[in-house]
């Protein structure tokens, strides 16, 4: 690890003008630490927002749940409006990391976790995320879990959350403040494809801090689920996994949300399948059919063409969970 | 008679100390000055350091010197290839001697510092530049460099033949003949390699994470050019080795260099990463299994041949075929093993070496066969079942097979049973059962032990041998009170420590088998001093009885043909003004087959003294004439799974071994370890498996978030049995050794039993999700 500098803000403006001088915010640490002892990672200094009044979960006048940047894994995950409101986010979490890593890990943090592809994470390897220009070693490489949506020819790395995944259904809005005041970016634009510059990956601008992310209630978002594959029950990234939420009357799907993690560059919303799920019978064939909507354009790599098949059934049998299969 | 305290389920001796961390493990030892040292490791496959530039690294904070093959002391060697007498893991590779890479993570610079953050980041800023050579990477690449070892190289027999392949192959109605491969694996034990070194004078001693300080010390003082005196090695704890810390790697004869180096005593703890390179692991094998079998599935011809990989500098192979001549009576049987030199450091030994893969192919191509057949598999294994050994044509010292197959097909319901894959559902599961059998060799070495009785009651017995974590602290103990009538709280076990008599290795599962016979015969020299001092007292009712006619009944020493005549044996010593009696004990007994060219495999070099050869306790046990009989353990496992027919992913509901390893010193510890061997089976069968990267041949998983092994959430119910009859022919206690056998059989019986669920038989390890989706249509 590398020396550093290491301030804390006691306030939003305080921690924003640290981090406009050239501060790195840490919360939780449970990422940035780990990428700092293994040098992919490099700040010059930190700031420690823990101290500021971010760590709330409540209900605004326009009925939205809104989440605190600060507030913990774990204690999102077993609020109750979540649990009310929106299953799905609350499955998500707990399918993810470890009970240790979701009582330190932040939700802004969360967000702002990078990839686990192993050759990010690794310095002794050429990656175009970590150092532009210098190659993936990925794609000739050993890509099991890389991802098979949103690649390009510069980088096939897996966004690891799981969270995000069930925010990406839930079609949540982040809330940032920086030196120019606050903005809403919507889930979809937050997270960037690779590209051509696979090393920029959110859009949050210099100085930038998110200060929370907002849920609009919907009441079918209360019937969702979500179902994450992989080799062992616990303490895995994904190999597929799918969020999804719908709101069937008389047997018909009238809405629907769905989104894939593990297989993406990035949490992977697909209107296309929630297209093809809206309006049709909610049985087996739709699901299908919307399956094949979602991975439409997936591409296999040397090592991880199962991903297509697996993710289309991750989607199905959280889809049949949900909704039956009449 | 109070009841025997050996064969109970004690709780652990240390376990207090060690959920409340007052066991100290061989990093935790506080020393005065201690400074410390990392490892930097070469990130080139194969090649030359053409300059290694310290400049920067050396004005970091806190560093006091950098040491590299240019400034680092000069070793000396003499090989051997012995565990239990300091075998080198990689013979041809000495510590920072010279310029050389022969793989990507290998040793080639300490950072020593101050602090250990200072030292960690100067490690950072040390620049090597490599002159790179084309290396061999991968398995697959190089299989045509393949070669045969010379017998007797690596760790077993590499090649055996009996009777005629041709006529047995042409004897067979029913053939299976079918490759199977494993991938290479990592111990992982939790606690990481480390060793600690100070240096007083010229004399050395080093806190290592061994499981043989006897072995750390003698290589220590033959690389080291030191007399055996000038040497002490201690590793009162350890947190796991599962083989990897059983031959000697090169970071504790650096850690003894680095600190004569500062001239202060030196601490290096091998980080996660760095254990994936440079302590071993299981190599990778491809094994073409054949079989064939007459109509009433008696096998005809058996031949088993495994291509594995070995490094440059050593030849350590995984013997994937050594049990396989022994387990089942066939009368035609080839077994070869051919290997690859790769870039890679070098394999080694993990829990059940060779067992391990090669018992998984034969049980699963035993499997294919029964199904061919369409006979039951538990009954295919009776009708081969061994009654001798095949191989050596010996009489088993002791074999429970035939019960362990019947117990453990009643626990998991065996025959109640559909046996046609794919027809039994729970739910959505699809439901499989399998089985296979498990076995491992009852190894027996060398070993020597000190007792000390004192007047005030209590006990102490030394054996330089270690717990490796598994409850030789505990069963010891259980012993020694057994054997001198005292309460548990009244004998103190001191182990791991080169100082003491020298014990076996923590390996191989022996260390009960070899310890156990030494610590009770010791213990029944210092009683024995105690009895001759009665008979000579006037003042002891047992005054003028021969001293073989004294027997020791709760506590009391009496007459053997008048229990009631007699007093306890604290009072004869206080009388007598004894208060300390001591005796050695050196057990020369060995069950290994190498025995007559080297008597000490896996012991200490212990020269037994007048006292120990007079000792009743050693002369009968060396009276037994163990050539004439093969001695193994065995076992029946089975296994319940439910595989989730679209997403692929198999969950284990139930596990059963039943396990014949003689008598059974703890039932808790002993049940530990088979379940504890049992989880790692269910990791090689779901999960495990290290990758490197093909291009570069360098290792990609790393850690523990990468390198997958099972979690809790991944275990179904376990139940664990055991025969629990005495072996009276490998030792006096009876006892062979239960660490290993508990992976053996697992990994091929979770195979079976997902055959069975899904009629998909796989037969590349690991079983992962993408290779059941191939083959299984979604509905």
């Amino acid at each position: 690890m590398n020396p550093f500098k290491f301030s804390r803000a006691q306030s939003t403006p305080q921690a924003i003008s640290l981090a406009t001088a050239g501060g790195r915010f840490i919360a939780g640490g449970t990422n940035l630490i780990d990428l700092m002892k293994l040098y992919i990672e490099k700040p010059a200094s930190l700031v420690d927002i823990k101290q500021l009044a971010l760590d709330k979960i409540e209900v605004l006048p326009n009925g939205n749940v809104r989440i605190g940047t600060l507030v913990k894994n774990s204690d999102l995950a077993y609020h109750p409006l979540i649990m009310e409101h929106f299953p799905v986010l609350s499955e998500a979490i707990l399918a993810g990391a470890s009970a240790q890593l979701r009582n330190a890990a932040s939700t802004g943090g969360n967000l702002m976790q990078r990839t686990r592809c192993p050759y990010f994470y690794d310095t002794q390897f050429p990656c175009n995320k970590r150092e532009p220009g210098s190659g993936c070693s990925a794609i000739p490489g050993h890509n099991r879990e890389n991802a098979i949506l949103g690649t390009s020819d510069q980088c096939i790395a897996t966004h690891p959350s799981d969270m995000c995944v069930a925010m990406a259904a839930l079609g949540a809005t982040i809330n940032v403040q920086g030196p120019k005041g606050v903005r809403v970016i919507p889930f979809a634009d937050f997270h960037l494809l690779p590209g051509q510059t696979p090393h920029l990956e959110h859009n949050l601008r210099p100085g930038e801090i998110i200060t929370s992310v907002e849920l609009q209630v919907l009441p079918f978002l209360a019937k969702s689920h979500y179902l994450k594959a992989r080799d062992r029950a616990s303490y895995q990234f994904a190999l597929a996994s799918a969020a999804v939420a719908l709101d069937i009357q008389g047997g018909t799907i009238r809405s629907a949300r769905i989104a894939l993690g593990g297989v993406g560059t990035k949490p992977w919303r697909s209107i296309a399948a929630e297209q093809a799920l809206i309006g049709k019978p909610a049985n087996r064939a739709t699901y299908q059919a919307a399956a094949q909507a979602a991975l439409k354009g997936a591409k296999a790599y040397k090592d991880n063409g199962f991903k297509i098949e697996l993710a289309k059934r991750t989607l199905v049998q959280a889809l049949t969970k949900l909704g039956g299969a009449v | 008679m109070s009841a025997p305290l050996v064969g109970q389920p004690v709780d652990r001796v240390d376990g207090r100390l060690k959920v409340t961390g007052k066991a100290t493990y061989s990093a935790e030892f506080q020393l005065p000055g201690l400074v410390y040292g990392i490892s930097v490791l070469s990130t080139i496959t194969k090649g030359r350091i053409s300059n290694i530039d310290t400049t920067l690294a050396k004005k970091a904070p806190g560093v006091l010197e950098i040491m590299t093959y240019k400034n680092a002391m000069q070793l000396h060697f003499s090989s051997t290839s012995d565990a239990g007498q300091g075998k080198f893991a990689e013979k041809d590779l000495l510590p920072l001697q010279s310029d050389r890479i022969f793989y990507d993570g290998q040793h080639i610079a300490v950072v020593i510092a101050e602090t250990f953050e200072q030292a960690v980041h100067a490690a950072s800023l040390v620049k090597v530049r490599y002159d790179k050579q084309d290396a061999s990477i991968g398995f697959e690449n190089n299989k045509a460099k393949a070669y045969k070892p010379a017998q007797g190289s690596g760790s077993a027999e590499s090649q055996i033949k009996r009777g005629d392949m041709t006529s047995g192959l042409q004897q067979g109605a029913v053939r299976v003949s079918e490759t199977y491969t494993t991938p290479v694996y990592h111990h992982n034990a939790m606690e990481p390699h480390a060793s600690i070194a100070e240096w007083k004078g010229e004399k050395l001693t080093v806190y290592d994470a061994t499981q043989a300080v006897y072995g750390s010390q003698k290589l220590l003082t033959s690389l080291l050019g030191l007399p055996k005196e000038n040497v002490r090695v201690i590793s009162y704890y350890i947190g796991g080795g599962f083989g990897s810390k059983g031959f000697q790697w090169p970071h504790t004869v650096m850690t003894a260099m680095a600190a004569k180096l500062v001239n202060r005593p030196v601490k290096l703890v091998l980080t996660r990463q760095q254990l994936f390179t440079t302590t071993g692991r299981r190599g990778q094998t491809t094994q073409q299994v054949t079989l064939a079998a007459d109509q009433s599935g008696k096998l005809t011809a058996f031949q088993h041949e495994t291509m594995t990989e070995t490094s440059f500098v050593d030849d350590f192979f995984e013997p994937a075929g050594k049990a396989s001549g022994m387990l089942y009576a066939c009368p035609n049987v080839n077994i070869t093993h051919s290997l690859i030199r790769l870039n890679r450091g070098t394999p080694t030994a993990m829990r059940a070496p060779g067992e391990a893969p090669g018992v998984f192919s034969l049980e699963v191509a035993l499997d294919e066969l029964a199904y061919k057949l369409q006979m039951d598999p538990v009954q295919l294994r009776l009708v081969n079942h061994a009654d001798i050994d095949p191989q050596k044509n010996k009489p088993f010292s002791l074999k429970k097979l035939k019960e362990c197959y019947q117990q453990g097909a009643d626990a998991i319901g065996w025959f109640g049973r559909n046996p046609v894959p794919r027809s039994m559902k729970e739910g959505r599961f699809l439901v499989g059962y399998g089985m296979a059998t498990a076995t491992y060799p009852g190894n027996r070495a060398k070993s020597s032990a000190k007792a000390i009785l004192y007047a005030d009651g209590h006990a102490e017995i030394m054996c330089s041998s270690q717990d490796i974590g598994t409850g030789t602290y505990t069963v010891m103990t259980q012993l020694a009170a057994d054997t001198l009538n005292l309460p548990l709280d009244k004998v103190k076990i001191m182990l791991g420590d080169s100082d003491f008599p020298q014990g076996a290795i923590s390996g191989g599962s022996q260390a009960t088998a070899s310890v156990g016979p030494a610590i009770r015969a010791s213990a029944l020299g210092a009683l024995g001093k105690v009895i001759e001092a009665a008979v000579a007292d006037q003042a002891s009712p047992l005054y003028k009885q021969s001293k073989e006619d004294v027997i020791l009944i709760d506590g009391k020493l009496v007459s053997r043909t008048n229990n009631s005549k007699g007093e306890s044996y604290l009072q004869v010593m206080s009388r007598n003004h004894m208060n300390q009696v001591e005796a050695q004990a050196v057990t020369n007994a060995t069950t290994r087959e190498t025995s007559e060219a080297n008597p000490a495999a896996g012991g200490g070099d212990d020269t037994a003294t007048e006292e120990s050869k007079n000792n009743p306790a050693v002369k009968a046990d060396e009276a037994v004439d163990r050539k004439k009989y093969s001695f193994h353990s065995f076992g029946a496992q089975f296994v319940k799974v439910l595989v989730d027919p679209e997403l692929g992913k198999v969950y284990i509901d139930k596990v059963v071994g039943v396990m014949d390893v003689g008598k059974v010193m703890n039932q808790k510890t002993a049940a530990n370890q088979i379940m504890g061997g049992q989880i790692f089976g269910i990791g090689m069968a779901l999960m495990e498996g290290s990758e490197y990267d093909p291009n570069r041949g360098r290792i990609i998983t790393r850690d523990l978030a990468n390198y997958l092994v099972p979690v809790h959430a991944d275990m179904g119910s376990f139940e664990v049995k055991f025969i629990d009859e005495p072996d009276t022919l490998i030792s006096p206690i009876g006892a062979r050794g239960v660490g290993e056998i508990g992976i053996t059989g697992l990994a091929a019986a979770i195979v079976n039993a997902v055959y069975h669920a899904t009629g998909v038989r796989i037969r590349e390890l690991p079983i992962r999700p993408e290779k059941l989706i191939e083959k299984m249509p979604a509905a």
